[in-house]
């Protein structure tokens, strides 16, 4: 057998990327939480806020971590393995990589030294101040990232001269048109990962009876804030993909299952796609209701896969089942969230045994939905890198071999496993032993109080 | 014609470029000296003495790789495929390295093997950065705007002594940095092994100044032809200047001009290498202008840059400054 170059490439980009993502998801969401905490510290001089603050730090530092050495992987991968891409689409797509660097990441990291160790050299509200820039510095960091991202997605502002794109229209490049959807609906998926993972810690240390007071709070904001973001992120999510039927028609085919172009099309909710045959096995379908969602009248045409010659259409399988677990997680979030609701009016909140297990059941639900839910947008791209421009196995770097490929490949997966094996340890490590009883914030220098005060609680 | 804008991009990629290898320099260099200290609550305050900034430091790298991607992207698409392994597996050891600082200052388990993946990490990261400033100079087999080499051509007697030399260099950086940094006998220490890092380093930068001008007929012709080698002779005699007052700083006390004059001599070498390549970005193969960015891809990123720059400086400034004076043994993770 061959080793294909081009498939390896994608395979690894897959790798890499998918395990970043995993960081972000959970950093950009943390980020702004510590800046909450914080900042109803300063306001409410409430040390409760302070105690959760400092744990939490502590689990952003780990992942944190962890979320740049594999961002700085990533923008080699254009290089190493997509050469003719980076050659074709730089003159594009670098500067939005370059803004990211320079806004973004300088902000972070040089804001990041003093949110995590300067707590006790500078005052409460330069510490605030700290961790909003790292808060903001994530932010920029998904906003210009998505942007290069969609613009692969749904081109427009360039002019094609000799295979390579060039610039026209700068701020049509930055505000292509499904940017919008996804920065909107990336970025609310990003709080709400966050916000399962910290109701399953919280749910956690509630059924084990510690922190009792700490936890206690922390549920109450978790569960008003996923009240309100999970309807929300499921209105967004609908919203991204009507733009996903203008502008990617076939995406949402592959996504739906439907091979034909069809009015009254039926919402598929289980089959097995065979691409050979052009047909779903063992198919199961609510007749008229695709129609109803994408287009809101029942007699309107949806696309199928059919409208394209097979050469043009995406893997359906992973983009059809990735599709189906985000939105099952969706409908999953938001029952969660509604049991939370009516359990808090009655007042049950926080003796109820089986919303605390449900809740950690739920730490992984937001990872799981963004990484499905990434798998639906990229794979439902292919065969293009960019949409209608240029294909995939165009973009590949020419003197890679595929035994290079599979050798990098294999390099990632065996350091990845240790790497990320290790702090997912640490993580669960720092997060069972939960917030400290007591931080002091005074200062070693003035020999007012023993070295290190935190050492008691101390993973 | 609209204004040129390669010189400006050039200037700020080799800034960039420049500022990545003094600052993430000293952090593996830290990193690189681990073995020779054997005691962990000592490693601890070496490695608080970095933790701070090292994930600033790396940014630059970011940025960087980012900005030739930008400014030159023929470039980009040459040279980092010919580097595919030595960058994979300088990334490799940079991930190792990166996620000790956190796993090791943050949880007392395993602490040794942290030390370890701390120093494997910088070192590996470290040689092979080495190995790509090597291939660098030594250049690159290029057929219609790709590389056309195989992904092995790095190795080979140059690149590979390169990275020996650069593993030399970051140590000078690192041990004179926590001279800077640290007092007594962690400071002694630190002075014994940067005298011997610096004696390394000498050697190395003698070795590759007689080497590259046989690499390239135009390195040798460029340094030696007549009135050249009158005004470019002021690069050795420097250098040879820097290294003397570095190596007595390093006897006779002096917390600060060691560290200083171990970035002196990374100046002077880069310097030295600006001169043996400039104008190509693929050595002998693309100039500067044969590789750019369109106009509008370079102006639409200076109008960021140089609005942006100055305060990443600042802020980058303050936070050093928050963190200067002696390292502490109590501003771990909290
Ligand atoms: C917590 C995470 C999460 C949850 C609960 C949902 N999504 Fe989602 N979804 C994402 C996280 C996400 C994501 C990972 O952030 C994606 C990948 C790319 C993007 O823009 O957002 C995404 C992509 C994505 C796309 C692909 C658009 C494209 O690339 O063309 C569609 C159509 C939807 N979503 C729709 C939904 C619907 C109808 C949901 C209702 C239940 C839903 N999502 C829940
Ligand atoms: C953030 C989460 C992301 C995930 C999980 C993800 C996932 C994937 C997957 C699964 C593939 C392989 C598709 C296939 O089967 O062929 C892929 C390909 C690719 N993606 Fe993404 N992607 C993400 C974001 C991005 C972003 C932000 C960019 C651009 C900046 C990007 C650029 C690419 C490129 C260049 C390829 C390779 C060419 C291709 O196969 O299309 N991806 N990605
Ligand atoms: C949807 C896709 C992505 C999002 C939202 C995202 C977001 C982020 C965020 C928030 C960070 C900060 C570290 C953290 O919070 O864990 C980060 C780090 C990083 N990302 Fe990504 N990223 C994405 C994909 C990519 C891609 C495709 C690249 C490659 C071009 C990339 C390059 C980097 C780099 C280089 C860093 C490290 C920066 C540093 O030195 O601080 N990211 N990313």
């Amino acid at each position: 057998m061959d080793l294909d170059p081009v498939f390896l490439s994608r395979v690894q980009f897959a790798f890499v990327i998918a395990f970043h993502i995993l960081l972000p998801a959970f950093t950009v969401g943390l980020a702004s939480f510590i800046v909450l905490l914080e900042g109803l510290h300063v306001v409410k001089r409430d040390a409760i806020y302070l105690r959760l603050s400092v744990f939490w730090t502590r689990i952003f530092a780990v992942s944190f971590g962890m979320g740049v050495v594999s961002g700085i992987v990533m923008p080699f991968q254009f290089g190493t393995n997509w050469s003719r891409f980076s050659e074709g689409g730089g003159n594009i797509f670098a500067p939005l990589l370059a803004y990211e660097g320079m806004v973004a990441f300088f902000l972070e990291s040089g804001f990041l030294g003093i949110m995590l160790f300067g707590r006790k050299l500078v005052p409460p509200w330069a510490h605030f101040f700290a961790a909003l820039m790292v808060a903001l510095g994530t932010l920029f960091s998904s906003f210009w990232i998505l942007s290069f991202n969609s613009w692969m997605h749904t081109p427009q502002g360039h002019e094609l001269v000799d295979g390579r794109f060039l610039p026209a229209s700068w701020l049509a490049i930055i505000f292509n048109p499904s940017f919008p959807y996804r920065l909107m609906h990336t970025v609310t998926g990003f709080y709400l990962t966050t916000a399962f993972a910290v109701l399953g810690v919280t749910a956690w240390h509630m059924k084990h009876g510690r922190h009792v007071a700490e936890s206690q709070r922390v549920m109450s904001m978790t569960v008003t804030f996923i009240a309100i973001f999970v309807p929300a992120q499921i209105v967004l999510g609908d919203l991204h993909g009507l733009n996903t039927l203008e502008h990617q028609p076939v995406k949402i085919s592959a996504m739906e299952g439907l091979w034909e172009t069809q009015s009254r099309a039926p919402a598929v909710l289980f089959a097995i796609p065979d691409e050979q045959a052009e047909r779903n096995r063992l198919e199961v379908a609510i007749p008229a209701l695709a129609s109803v969602y994408l287009t809101h009248s029942i007699d309107g045409v949806v696309p199928g896969l059919k409208s394209v010659p097979p050469g043009d259409r995406p893997p359906v399988a992973p983009v059809f089942f990735g599709f189906r677990i985000m939105v099952g997680i969706g409908l999953l979030m938001l029952a969660v969230a509604a049991w939370g609701l009516w359990l808090h009016w009655r007042g049950r909140l926080f003796t109820t045994r089986a919303y605390q297990n449900a809740c950690v059941a739920m730490l992984p639900a937001g990872f799981i939905a963004v990484i499905a839910g990434w798998t639906v947008t990229e794979v439902g791209r292919q065969p293009w890198v960019v949409y209608g421009l240029l294909r995939t196995r165009d973009a590949v770097t020419p003197s890679l071999t595929g035994g290079d490929v599979l050798v990098s490949l294999a390099l990632y997966a065996i350091v990845y496993a240790v790497v990320f094996g290790a702090g997912l340890f640490y993580m669960l490590q720092v997060a069972r032993a939960g917030p400290p009883d007591h931080v002091d914030l005074r200062d070693a220098k003035l020999g007012e109080r023993p070295a290190r005060p935190l050492s008691g609680a101390d993973a | 014609m609209p204004f040129d804008l390669v010189p400006i991009w050039t200037v700020i990629l080799a800034v960039a470029v420049f500022m990545y290898v003094l600052l993430d320099g000293f952090d593996l260099g830290v990193g690189i000296l681990f073995p020779f200290m054997r005691d962990e609550d000592t490693r601890s305050l070496m490695m608080s003495s970095v933790a701070p900034v090292w994930d600033g430091n790396e940014t630059w790298l970011v940025l960087g790789g980012v900005g030739l991607l930008a400014a030159f992207p023929t470039a980009f698409a040459i040279i980092i495929p010919a580097l595919y392994f030595p960058i994979l597996l300088m990334l490799l050891g940079l991930i190792f390295r990166g996620v000790a600082f956190e796993f090791r200052l943050k949880v007392t388990s395993h602490r040794q093997r942290w030390s370890a993946a701390f120093f494997g990490g910088s070192a590996v990261a470290t040689f092979f950065q080495g190995v790509v400033l090597g291939m660098y100079v030594q250049g690159f087999t290029v057929t219609g705007q790709m590389y056309a080499g195989t992904t092995r051509d790095w190795i080979a007697p140059f690149p590979l002594a390169t990275g020996v030399g650069l593993l030399f260099g970051y140590a000078m950086l690192g041990a004179t940095w926590l001279v800077m940094k640290t007092e007594g006998a962690l400071q002694n220490w630190a002075r014994s092994y940067a005298t011997r890092a610096l004696y390394g380093v000498l050697a190395f930068i003698a070795m590759v100044s007689l080497w590259t001008p046989f690499l390239h007929r135009q390195i040798a012709e460029r340094w030696f032809s007549f009135p050249n080698i009158l005004w470019l002779a002021i690069v050795p005699v420097v250098t040879a200047a820097i290294a003397y007052v570095t190596w007595r700083t390093l006897r006779r006390g002096g917390d600060y001009v060691p560290f200083i004059g171990a970035m002196g001599l990374f100046a002077m070498c880069y310097l030295g290498l600006g001169i043996s390549l400039f104008p190509y970005v693929v050595p002998y193969v693309l100039t500067l202008w044969d590789a750019a960015a369109v106009p509008s891809s370079q102006m639409f990123m200076l109008i960021g840059t140089l609005f942006l720059l100055p305060i990443v400086f600042m802020y980058t400034g303050w936070s050093y400054y928050v963190f200067r004076g002696k390292v502490r043994g109590d501003i771990a993770y909290h």
